[in-house]
């Protein structure tokens, strides 16, 4: 090894169990990562500082003011230009030696096995269920290891799927509308996809070298309010195996897209405008099922507050004839409508969502 | 002769908790009917269950002390 080398990754390589075949390892291996945003952004960072030989980096997306509070290879001068050349320059500057691959494109059913072909290890640190679904057969079609990782809030998600397990030994179809009330825009800390893109990075750094226990066939959650974790085991099964696509052909025929559309229930949404229109009527009851400590507060429509939670019980102050819920991002207040309906004896009510929730609503406040 | 219940993610939204103890049932498709009673909204909400820390599929009896575990999926990156 190179001196310069020798002494750039001094530190680690004077760790026992890592040491000069550990350092060898790294710059030996490539790692796809999947997203350059919350996840990928510190998972790059240090795998680049850490010494891969080369890392891909796919995101097709453009760099947002609202993007820096967490994706911190991005400053406030990129806004507006391309997440990939810029994560690639801020890497280089890190570690010129790490041959760094971008790709600016979507990941789709007819380019991923080409790209994922070319890496030895994925990372997954996309923000949805179609790549999700999607990264994770095409990995089990080509026998890649992945590295799993997931935000909520204050809780994250981390697993390595390989040996058989994947991603669909946990949850075999992807959700269906409602049933995740996974408003992303209820928001996330942002220290939290820092600390869970560095599991992915730590796990990545593990299963390499081989020292430890990688996280394979186990999920691991991490909360950020308690700093507690809790891992569970993964077991194969068999209706992971029938609904997987088998071969390269079946996966390229598959339609991602449409497997994880979000399927509207269009009767029961309305959108802001139509939301307008119906407050006009005396007989509305507006009701937020956010939690109190949410924002912004929608005080022009004098909403009735009702946490999701609480629904069943505080029932009874829902009173007029047209109830339209709300939150966040209109997923909680969809599940909220669908509950009231089951309650309530729907023919005497009109009963609605507001579609895309509050964020929908431009001037909320 | 109890059953601890963990929710995790966005379930929480649903119970207001993040922890439970209920009198002990006999297996797991009575644990979830009597989950739904009390959260009503759990019915439509996609999430897989941890026995001691060991992810089932299938209905499984419960022992006497024992942790279950609800863990949602999340997509958030």
């Amino acid at each position: 090894m190179e001196r310069s080398l020798s002494e750039r990754y001094h530190r680690q390589r004077i760790l026992r169990e890592f040491g000069v075949i550990g350092q060898r390892k790294l710059l030996q291996t490539s790692v796809l990562v999947v997203g350059a945003g919350g996840l990928g952004c510190p998972a790059l960072l240090y795998l680049t500082a850490a010494g891969f030989g080369r890392i891909g980096i796919i995101d097709n997306g453009l760099i947002e003011l609202s993007n820096l509070h967490r994706q911190i290879l991005y400053g406030t001068q990129d806004i507006g230009k391309k997440k990939v050349s810029c994560a690639k320059d801020a890497l280089q500057k890190v570690n010129s030696d790490v041959e760094i691959d971008t790709f600016d494109v979507h990941l789709t059913s007819s380019n991923a096995i080409d790209i994922i072909a070319g890496y030895d290890i994925v990372i997954d640190g996309t923000d949805n269920f179609e790549s999700r679904y999607l990264i994770n057969d095409a990995c089990a079609i080509l026998e890649r290891p992945l590295i799993y990782g997931a935000v909520s809030k204050y809780e994250g998600q981390v697993a390595i799927f390989a040996n058989g397990i994947n991603y669909r030994d946990i949850f075999p179809h992807p959700p269906k509308d409602g049933e995740i009330m996974n408003c992303s825009e209820a928001g996330v800390l942002n220290i939290l996809p820092g600390i869970i893109g560095n599991f992915q990075a730590n796990e990545c750094i593990k299963l390499v070298t081989g020292i430890g226990e990688p996280l394979i066939g186990k999920l691991l959650t991490y909360n950020a309010l308690n700093n507690q974790t809790y891992t569970v085991e993964i077991d194969r099964t068999e209706l992971s195996k029938q609904l997987r696509p088998k071969s390269k052909q079946a996966f390229q025929e598959v339609d991602y897209a449409y497997l994880c559309a979000v399927q509207q229930a269009s009767l029961e949404e309305i959108s802001a405008e139509e939301l307008r229109s119906l407050y006009t009527h005396n007989n509305i009851d507006i009701v937020d099922v956010r939690e109190a400590f949410e924002t912004p507060k929608l005080k022009k429509y004098s909403p009735i507050e009702i946490p999701l939670s609480t629904l069943d019980k505080e029932i009874r102050w829902i009173q007029k004839e047209i109830v339209v819920f709300v939150c966040q991002s209109g997923k909680r207040s969809l599940l909220a409508a669908r509950r009231y309906t089951e309650m309530i004896q729907p023919q005497k009510k009109m009963v609605y969502s507001l579609k895309g929730g509050i964020n929908s609503l431009e001037r909320p406040i | 002769m109890a059953i601890s219940i963990l929710f995790f993610g966005q379930l929480t939204d649903v119970t207001g908790c993040s922890q439970l103890k209920i009198a002990h049932v006999r297996d797991t498709d009575q644990l979830k009917d009597s989950l739904v009673e009390r959260y009503p909204l759990l019915a439509h909400t996609k999430y897989v269950i941890a026995i001691d820390k060991k992810i089932i599929r299938t209905n499984v009896m419960l022992p006497q002390e024992v942790e279950v575990a609800l863990l949602p999926p999340f997509s958030g990156g």
